[in-house]
């Protein structure tokens, strides 16, 4: 069940942010959405396992990318952004989990709610789309502390630039750049009605953040009509970390 | 709990542990609460982790579905919140595990 990756590219999204390409013989494949767990163990047979979600879109090629943000007391995340190299290995499980997941064949508007690195899983199924050369209309609403801190800024562009029926807005909660129409603040009622799908298209919600934001986001939702069945949640701990 | 009321994660959080011992994705699948008797996906219910081991209660009435110990060679698995189990078979093509 545990594969070994080897590091074939490492790639700073933020200062606190890398995200790591892994070559995985055997891979099974995966499914946008899904994450691995990775298995770190030290020469005296300590081990510590964390989950991360896969960031890159399905492929044939066996490579698996994930993007670690770097938790100060973190027992895993400061060793995967900092001293992780080019050529290392790491162990991984997965892919894990059928549930949050977006599979291409699913025709329904796409409403992606992202709090801070809660954007890994939903950008998996933005590139899955892509790749698949799926027209199905995607909107992400991508709330973050400040400009430095987006991921994927460049990518997300491209992607929302080439096609119209991908729609960005990002909500900055405490600096936003200069002119920016929204005064920086959490997501609230009216940020949703204005730039959400409207609960009678049907669209199913993929929100992940912190359990906080995840909580207040889906609230959002249910009281702006969106019925709970249509809204996949992906908490992560109060550390930051999965586990 | 932490003093937010927020200290659990989605039924996601066991997936990767469920797979050292069900040949299937466990979390995709339908459960029953036997407390209260909703119908909710496994990856719905609120798991907690800090803990010897894990709890997944209901995210409706916060009953106890499922705990989960693993310690050495032996895994303890409780599932007695939990009526019964549906498990989509297409899943396990999907994912070839």
């Amino acid at each position: 069940m545990w594969h070994v990756g080897k590091v074939t590219a490492l790639h700073d999204e933020t200062a606190t942010a890398r995200t790591i390409t892994l070559q995985v013989p055997y891979w099974p494949g995966h499914v946008a959405g899904q994450h691995v767990d990775i298995r770190l163990t030290a020469a005296d047979g300590y081990s510590a396992v964390r989950s991360y979600s896969i960031a890159s879109a399905p492929n044939l090629e066996g490579r698996v990318e994930i993007t670690v943000e770097r938790l100060p007391t973190g027992e895993v995340s400061p060793y995967l952004t900092q001293e992780l190299a080019v050529g290392d290995r790491l162990e991984l499980r997965g892919p894990i989990g059928g549930w949050f997941v977006w599979r291409p064949h699913q025709s329904e508007p796409i409403q992606l709610i992202a709090g801070g690195s809660g954007i890994v899983p939903l950008m998996a199924m933005i590139r899955s789309r892509a790749s698949a050369g799926i027209t199905t209309p995607f909107r992400l609403l991508y709330s973050v502390r400040d400009p430095a801190s987006v991921f994927y800024r460049d990518i997300l562009q491209l992607l929302s630039d080439r096609d119209q029926s991908v729609s960005l807005t990002y909500a900055y909660t405490r600096t936003a750049p200069k002119d920016w129409p929204r005064p920086p603040g959490r997501i609230d009622a009216a940020l949703i009605a204005n730039t959400t799908w409207q609960s009678n298209l049907g669209p199913t919600c993929y929100v992940c953040g912190p359990t906080s934001f995840v909580e207040s986001a889906t609230g959002l939702l249910v009281a702006g009509g969106h019925s709970p069945d249509k809204i996949r949640t992906e908490r992560f701990g109060p550390s930051g970390d999965r586990r | 709990m932490s003093s937010n009321g927020y200290d659990y994660l989605d039924g996601n959080a066991l997936a990767g542990e469920m797979t050292e011992i069900f040949a299937m994705d466990v979390t995709a699948a339908e459960g029953q609460c036997s407390h209260c008797g909703t119908i909710k996906h496994l990856a719905e219910a609120h798991v907690y982790v800090k803990c010897p081991g894990v709890v997944a209660r209901c995210a409706v009435c916060e009953q106890v579905l499922l705990r989960f110990v693993s310690v050495r060679q032996q895994v303890f698995l409780d599932v007695r919140g939990l009526t019964y189990l549906t498990l989509d078979r297409s899943l396990l093509q999907e994912y070839g595990s």
